[in-house]
C-alpha cells in the first residue's frame, strides 16, 4: 500500500453514518470554551456533499431565527463528535443549492422515511 | 547547515491537528541515506558528509559511480549527494541517516527541482500586470517597453522577457514538520515542495530560524 493511503486510511473514523444530500441531520460538535470541552449540536438538512476519502465535507443548512446559517464539516475531523441522522429526504438533485432561495412551506423537504 | 536529509517527494495530503484542523501536507519519503564518505576540514579543508539515497541495481551504475560505493563496500544507490554540515563527529562511513535526525516542530528548507512550464510569458513567469482585456485595449498579457527610442535607446540586461519557466532548483524556506515516523521512514511537511512526485529532495534545518 503506498504511503499516503495507508497515511489517510490511519485517519479514517470507522462509524461514519451514510449521510446523503436532503438528509435532516443533527451534527455534535467538540466546542472549546477557555479550558472546558463541550458538545454543541447543529441540526438542519445535508446541503450538498464533497469531496472523498478523507477530505470529504458536508454542507448543513438551517434557518435559525429568520437567517439561514449553513456550516460545512470535515467528514473525519476530529472535532464532528457523531453525526445523526434524523430523517431521510427525497431530493433528486446532487447540490441543493436552489434550497437556499426558497421560504416558508416551499422550503420544505420531503421525507421518503 | 547542522542536519541534512535526501528524500523523495511522494505526493500531498491533509492531516488533522490536534484542534482538529486540517493542514495540508506534502509527504517525503526520506532515508535510509548511507554514509559514503566523511570530508573534515583537516583533509579537504571544509566538513561535509556524503549520502547516497534509494537502491538501485549495480549494473545500472556507471563504473566510476559504482566504484564509490565498492571502495566502502556498501550497496549501491541512485542518488549521491554532498551534504555540507557544520559539524560531522558524531558520523561515520555507513551508517545510515533517518527521518528522525528532525523532529515534530522543527523549522526546515526544503530544496528540489520545480515543475517545467515550458515557454511562458512575463505574467506566468515574472508575476507582471496584463493590460486590459476589452475596451479596444489590444494589449493584453504582452511584454510592455523594453527601451523606448532615444532614451535610454537600449535595452536594459535583466529586462524581463518570455522564456523557459521552471525545471530549476527551487529552494522553499522555512516550513514547519508536522510529523516525522521513523519507523517507516517518512515526514510530513506543511504545505508544498518543490517538483513533481517522486523527485528528489533535500530537507535541512532553515536558515531563517
Amino acid at each position: 500500500m503506498d504511503l499516503i493511503t495507508m497515511i489517510e486510511n490511519e485517519q479514517l473514523k470507522k462509524d461514519v453514518p451514510d449521510i446523503r444530500v436532503g438528509d435532516t441531520v443533527k451534527v455534535y460538535v467538540k466546542v472549546v470554551e477557555g479550558a472546558r470541552e463541550r458538545l454543541q449540536a447543529f441540526e438542519g438538512y445535508v446541503l450538498k456533499i464533497q469531496g472523498g476519502g478523507l477530505s470529504k465535507t458536508f454542507t448543513v443548512r438551517r434557518v435559525a431565527y429568520g437567517v439561514g446559517v449553513e456550516r460545512t464539516f470535515p467528514v473525519h475531523s476530529p472535532r464532528v463528535d457523531r453525526i445523526e441522522i434524523i430523517r431521510r429526504g427525497k431530493v433528486r438533485r446532487a447540490k441543493l443549492n436552489y434550497m437556499r432561495k426558497r421560504v416558508g412551506k416551499a422550503a420544505k423537504i420531503k421525507s421518503t422515511m | 547547515m547542522k542536519k541534512a536529509l535526501l528524500g523523495k517527494k511522494v505526493g500531498m495530503t491533509q492531516v488533522f491537528d490536534k484542534e482538529g484542523k486540517a493542514i495540508p501536507v506534502t509527504v517525503i519519503q526520506v532515508g535510509p541515506n548511507i554514509i559514503i564518505q566523511k570530508k573534515t576540514l583537516e583533509t579537504d579543508g571544509y566538513n561535509a558528509i556524503k549520502v547516497g539515497f534509494e537502491d538501485i541495481k549495480e549494473n545500472k551504475l556507471i563504473k566510476p559511480i559504482r566504484g564509490q560505493f565498492e571502495k566502502v563496500k556498501l550497496a549501491t544507490k541512485r542518488y549521491i549527494r554532498e551534504l555540507r554540515l557544520e559539524n560531522v563527529d558524531s558520523y561515520e562511513v555507513g551508517q545510515e541517516i533517518n527521518a528522525d535526525v528532525f523532529a515534530e516542530g522543527d523549522r526546515v528548507d526544503i530544496s528540489g527541482v520545480s515543475k517545467g512550464k515550458g515557454t511562458a510569458g512575463v505574467i506566468k513567469r515574472y508575476k507582471t500586470s496584463r493590460g486590459p482585456m476589452s475596451h479596444g485595449s489590444h494589449f493584453h498579457r504582452r511584454v510592455g517597453s523594453i527601451g523606448a527610442s532615444a532614451s535610454p535607446g537600449k535595452t536594459f540586461k535583466g529586462q524581463k522577457l518570455p522564456g523557459r519557466m521552471g525545471n530549476e532548483k527551487t529552494t522553499i524556506q522555512n516550513i514547519a514538520v508536522v510529523k516525522v515516523d521513523a519507523e517507516k521512514n517518512y515526514i510530513l511537511v506543511k504545505g508544498g515542495v518543490p517538483g513533481i512526485r517522486g523527485s528528489l529532495v533535500m530537507i535541512k534545518d532553515t536558515v531563517k530560524a
